[in-house]
């Protein structure tokens, strides 16, 4: 799978509430989260987004709370995947956990620019940075975890275990 | 034998190993699961989608509505609402209504049902708290949390730990949070990503319970994946009475090993302020002055226990809350809030000209119950001072110790208790 979109880039340490606001989280539909995607980090960003767009970060993004509504907002809005330098570890669970395409890299984080066209090859982590003709290699996804997305996600892996459980 | 350190200690029991090292991947049976009113609606959602007929054990699912309760508005009250009919439905014995909850971090320890040696995982990012009593604890996502409903198992990472020596006595007026917030001006909100953090040294050994939950509640601001600290007789103390299951006292071998060790010289600390917008942004409250302030907040799942609220209360004494600003008091359970009815405090923060509210996590996360207008600036003895944390995003929120927060109420802007002795 090729993920493919245009480029917004943040800093470093982008937190929960610059996600999602808990303001919002009195409720946890996905299409309600996706318009306040990104708001206290930048208020346009729900509206001047196009599906299949790309966040890159530096350091540490998605650090503070365990709220899953972050990672449900960027993905519900049609963001194709986050590129990062690294991730806050319970941010990191998340996005496996519900199926959005998250990939460590610091080389990408610092080359991309805000407004690159880049290309993600999902299964081998590699990101083409289409505008200025460069490639990165994020971190490979441990083998254990490939198996929670091969199965489609978290909840769908544990639905397999159980229904082998039953069978035995 | 391989030493091991006591995070290892817990997950090699619970993974049934003998031992593990960092790095590893371990599928651990969990001794308790957690959510809120904000995240358990997400794990029911997911819950039912698993199949199983009711939740891996009754008694270990606690589900407690405290984030936007009582109710703040029509969509938070169909949230709660949820919770209920969850814990009806599948007849969990631990869901803690209004009038008998808590902040969850105060009422989870309070109520025995976290012990020393304990395996938590809990959806909110601050379970970490349970470190204080020598457990090991880790905020997850509702999924997660989900999947340990079902299954009464998780899979982690094990992690390297770093550890903390806090040598020196602990001068006056210097706490739990002070001790946390200067590790992670030092180390950074990421400067213990994926890890552990032991707390150790002269000064913990002489810390209450309170300030211990209060350091290993804020591991997670320096990106931790746990907090923890060995317990001892002070732990013995707590636990002993309040237990409702066995509990077991893990210690780290002497020569266990450490990705990195790091020695504070505490004797000569001050009280420290975290300066908007991140925890790692600390000064100590020398280099605070002239900082005005509209509203203190002295409560959440860091500093709302009932030291706590005696410690403020003593800073208060003899004087009024400043003309310019509120103060909210909010006591981290019922039963602290009664034992603060019974010794007076809450009479005393009353006649001081200060709000006392019933237990909810409500201002600490802009929720409700003290919400910043734009450009408001707040001092709390909470955890996190990100943009718009507690309101609107042009208002600002400093971090700091309940005693600061007394004597910055007075005077109306950040300051020093020994400014008001």
């Amino acid at each position: 799978m090729t993920l493919r979109g245009k480029v917004w880039k943040f800093g470093a340490d982008v937190d929960t509430d610059a996600i999602i606001p808990a303001r919002y989280l009195n409720t946890s539909e996905p299409a309600e989260l996706a318009k306040h995607c990104m708001e206290d980090a930048d208020p346009e960003f729900p509206t001047k987004m196009q599906p299949g767009d790309i966040i890159v970060a530096g350091k540490n993004f998605g650090c503070g709370s365990s709220r899953e509504h972050a990672p449900i907002a960027i993905k519900a809005a049609g963001v194709s995947c986050v590129i990062a330098k690294s991730y806050a570890r319970i941010f990191y669970r998340n996005a496996f956990n519900i199926g959005l395409p998250i990939f460590e890299c610091s080389e990408a984080a610092v080359a991309i620019e805000e407004g690159d066209e880049v290309a993600v090859d999902a299964a081998q982590g590699i990101v083409k940075n289409l505008t200025k003709n460069e490639t990165y290699q994020a971190t490979s996804v441990p083998e254990f975890m490939q198996q929670i997305i091969d199965a489609g996600g978290l909840i769908d892996y544990v639905s397999k275990r159980l229904q082998g459980q039953n069978k035995e | 034998m391989m030493a091991m350190t006591i995070t290892e200690k817990i997950l090699a029991a619970h993974a049934g190993m003998e031992r593990v090292e960092p790095g590893q991947l371990i599928n651990v049976k969990v001794d308790l699961v957690l959510g809120n009113d904000i995240t358990a609606p997400v794990a029911i959602r997911e819950f039912d989608r698993i199949g199983v007929e009711t939740v891996w054990d009754r008694e270990r699912v606690v589900l407690v509505p405290d984030h936007f309760v009582p109710n703040k508005d029509i969509q938070s009250a169909e949230q709660a609402k949820q919770l209920r009919e969850f814990a009806h439905k599948h007849n969990l014995i631990n869901y803690y209504e209004v009038g008998r909850m808590g902040v969850e971090h105060c009422l989870l320890p309070e109520q025995g049902l976290v012990g020393p040696g304990d395996l938590v995982i809990g959806a909110d990012s601050h379970t970490c708290t349970y470190g204080g009593l020598g457990a090991f604890s880790t905020g997850v996502g509702s999924t997660d949390l989900a999947a340990a409903m079902a299954l009464g198992e998780t899979w982690l990472k094990v992690p390297e730990s770093i550890k903390f020596v806090y040598n020196g006595n602990l001068p006056r007026w210097v706490g739990g949070k002070d001790l946390i917030l200067y590790a992670i001006g030092q180390i950074g909100v990421d400067g213990a990503l994926y890890m552990a953090m032991e707390f150790t040294g002269q000064a913990i050994e002489g810390l209450g319970i309170d300030g211990r939950m209060t350091m290993a509640n804020m591991a997670i601001e320096a990106g931790a994946k746990n907090g923890i600290v060995p317990p001892d007789e002070i732990t013995r103390s707590y636990v002993e009475n309040r237990a409702k299951r066995p509990y077991t006292f893990y210690q780290s071998d002497r020569d266990a090993r450490y990705a990195q060790v790091i020695e504070i010289d505490v004797s000569k600390l001050e009280p420290q302020i975290a300066f908007p917008h991140l925890p790692e942004n600390t000064r100590p409250v020398s280099e605070a002055a002239n900082v005005t302030i509209d509203q203190v907040v002295i409560g959440s799942c860091t500093n709302g226990r009932l030291s706590d609220l005696q410690l403020a209360a003593e800073v208060l004494k003899g004087h009024r809350v400043s003309d310019n600003l509120r103060l909210l008091v909010i006591p981290g359970t019922q039963d602290i809030y009664l034992q603060a009815l019974r010794e007076g405090l809450v009479e005393q923060f009353i006649n001081a000209g200060a709000a006392v509210s019933t237990p909810t996590c409500g201002p600490c996360l802009g929720g409700h119950m003290g919400i910043l207008a734009k450009g408001e600036r707040a001092l709390a003895t909470t955890n996190r001072n990100f943009v718009g944390r507690m309101g609107h995003p042009e208002s600002e929120v400093y971090l700091c110790n309940p005693a600061v927060a007394a004597a910055s109420a007075v005077l109306g802007r950040i300051a020093a208790p020994w400014e008001v002795e």
